[in-house]
């Protein structure tokens, strides 16, 4: 390993901070994680405010503001690898349900003085901006993989990072798929695995946390929902959540909206 | 010559004692989840006695039934496959040591498994997995140590299930070899037993020590008649004439775009699969460097990691990696191992989540040739 420690730096945008929160969450991994880094900036667990550039920047949070935008673009010149994490990074978030929706008629309805309000009409993605290193999705992101993302950078490795569906991670746990042997809806076959299939786990259908997986074919799992008995409201319904920006959700959501 | 031996069903527990005793790790079918799957049990006691599984394209149900029949449902999800081909295993670990390494295999001791419940379509998936995996010029040691040791008793299927054709690819519904104990169970007015057909010399051996007697003609053929009535009734069935000229002649047939806009690219299917034996490996490190461990897992041609190769990724689209699916399981497959990749046991019909249905397939295909 380098003999230099890599500087870290974290930072935020719109979000809550669940994300960042679960590397401090990581309890056991968390010491050698400190000895193997510099932690040059991160608000929530120090006070220590070094300034870049930095090796790697972690940013979780959706771009809401012009503000953000610019900074946003200077985190990116700082960075050397710039690694965002969580649905709101990734897809913006479940506040990206406001992307359907008049912001005009919000502020004015939420506050006294709407003209001091900047803000722009969407939340966006990290990597609608800027260029991005590492995608890692999740709401909220697993600690492990968070993990795995720094441990394989620190060592030069590819992370072991799938993006294949929650159903790869149900066979290869031993599930009983839920869908099949109780008629649970789930969106597991059209999500990116990550979680560990915590949801079929517990008789739960997928939410799709995750967002959408490499190849996702939301409308042939929605043509099954509704032979299945769901309705159109339902199925818009399960695509407009946390990931609901993103692309093929997106798509799939406005396709049933009517 | 007739060896079939007749066991009463309440002799059937002697047969697990007698496997214990020999010190093999029973593995037979149980409850669990609201679906049948192949664990570890202690007594004949644990199986699923008086239940059925029903299975149709994309849903599987437990159902309780009126007799009391320790074999009265077909294939499980999950088929034996993940005792000889675990779905996750650590084959070695490396230790930093200065600048030099030392790697040390996995010596965790393997189990002599006895698996009881080899449904016959069952059984031929393993003598395919045993020519993928150990077929003396290429040995899976991981498979190979495991497979060596495993004692089976069969049980020939008196029920089709609902996605069942193994009478299309010629497995079953009766075991022709392969096994060490076959059974075939019997309920009528004569009561509630089983014929045992010994198939090796470890399972004559091991039937010498258990309570029966010798099966009368009629019995025999009772059993012989269940088993074709079985047959009979076939949930589905799937064409296999000129199979491998229609897949091979089919590369660019407006059917894959078909199915393609069906197919959610999951991969379920090949996991389910008793036959499908990918995988791929990972490397993992402890954050220091100094510890690194190689994991095998299952992998499929349904992910697109699957076929990345240096470049790009030469199947990136789902209608390849379905027809690269299909022709490989029931055509290319011949060429490569003898066989066809389907023994027709109907898992990636029953688990696919929006039941695209292998037979209904091939019937397209075949349509549009
Ligand atoms: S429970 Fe959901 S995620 Fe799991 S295999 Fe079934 S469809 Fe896929
Ligand atoms: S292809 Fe389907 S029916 Fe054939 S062996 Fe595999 S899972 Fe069973
Ligand atoms: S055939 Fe069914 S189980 Fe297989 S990948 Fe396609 S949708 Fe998934």
């Amino acid at each position: 390993m380098a003999n230099k420690k890599p500087k870290v730096a974290v930072f935020k945008f719109a979000s809550c901070d669940g994300c960042q929160l679960s590397l401090l969450d990581a309890e056991d991994e968390l010491l050698a994680v400190a000895d193997a880094v510099d932690i040059a900036y991160f608000p929530e667990a120090s006070r220590k405010m070094l300034k870049g550039p930095y090796d790697i920047g972690v940013v979780e949070g959706s771009i809401t503001t012009p503000h953000d935008v610019g900074l946003i673009r200077e985190i990116r010149r700082m960075s050397r690898t710039l690694i965002i994490i969580g649905a709101c990074a990734t897809a913006g978030g479940i506040q990206a349900l406001r992307n359907w929706k008049d912001i005009k008629e919000f502020t004015n309805i939420v506050y006294a003085t709407p003209e001091y309000i900047s803000t722009l009409d969407r939340s966006m993605p990290i990597a609608s901006f800027v260029h991005v290193d590492f995608e890692l999705r999740g709401c909220p992101i697993n600690k492990y993989q968070l993990l795995e993302v720094i441990n394989a950078f620190l060592n030069q490795r590819k992370p072991n990072i799938s993006a294949y569906s929650v159903c790869v991670e149900c066979k290869l746990k031993g599930n009983i798929c839920i869908a099949v042997a109780n008629g649970i809806p789930c969106l597991g076959p059209v999500t990116h695995a990550g979680c560990g299939a915590i949801c079929p786990s517990y008789k739960r259908g997928c939410y799709g946390c995750f967002g959408p997986m490499e190849s996702p074919n939301t409308s042939a799992l929605s043509k099954h929902l509704f032979e299945m008995g769901q309705t159109g409201y339902d199925i818009m319904l399960a695509f407009r959540s946390f990931n609901a920006y993103a692309l093929e959700f997106r798509k799939e959501s406005d396709a049933y909206e009517k | 010559m007739n060896n079939s031996l007749k066991l009463e069903s309440h002799h059937l527990n002697t047969l697990f004692n007698s496997l214990k005793r020999d010190n093999y790790t029973l593995i037979a079918p149980i409850i669990s989840n609201g679906s049948i799957i192949y664990e570890q049990v202690n007594s004949a006691e644990e199986l699923p006695r008086g239940w059925t599984d029903e299975q149709e394209a994309a849903t599987y149900r437990l159902k309780k039934q009126n007799d009391n029949a320790y074999f009265s449902y077909n294939v499980s999800p999950y088929s034996w496959k993940k005792f000889l081909f675990p779905p996750h295993i650590r084959l070695f670990t490396v230790e930093s040591k200065g600048k030099s390494f030392k790697i040390n295999s996995s010596d965790a001791p393997i189990p002599a498994y006895a698996f009881i419940g080899v449904r016959p379509c069952e059984l031929n998936a393993i003598k395919i997995q045993d020519k993928v995996f150990n077929n003396g010029q290429y040995t899976d040691t991981v498979y190979k140590t495991r497979r060596e040791k495993v004692f089976i008793v069969a049980v020939n299927c008196t029920q089709a299930g609902g996605t069942c054709f193994c009478v299309s690819m010629n497995t079953g519904p009766k075991a022709k070899g392969g096994f060490d104990i076959a059974l075939t169970e019997v309920i009528n007015e004569d009561g509630h037993f089983f014929i045992a057909d010994p198939g090796s010399e470890k399972g004559t051996k091991l039937m010498e020590d258990i309570p029966c007697s010798t099966a009368r003609q009629s019995e025999i053929e009772t059993a012989e008649r269940l088993v074709q009535t079985t047959a009979q009734n076939m949930g589905r069935s799937l064409d296999t004439n000129d199979i491998k000229k229609l897949l091979f002649a089919s590369l660019d047939s407006p059917y894959w775009n078909d199915v393609a806009s069906r197919c959610l690219t999951c991969a379920n299917c090949t996991l389910v699969c008793p036959t499908c034996f990918c995988s791929t490996v990972e490397d993992i490190t402890d954050i220091s460097g100094e510890h690194a461990e190689r994991w095998r897992r299952w992998d499929s041609c349904f992910t697109m990691d699957f076929a990345r190769v240096f470049g790009g990724n030469f199947r990136p689209s789902s209608k390849g990696r379905y027809r690269q699916w299909l022709t490989h399981k029931l055509a290319s497959w011949i060429d490569q191992f003898g066989t066809s990749g389907c023994v027709g046991c109907g898992r990636c019909i029953t688990w696919c989540p929006v039941g695209i249905d292998i037979t209904e397939e091939v019937k397209r295909l075949k349509n549009e040739y």
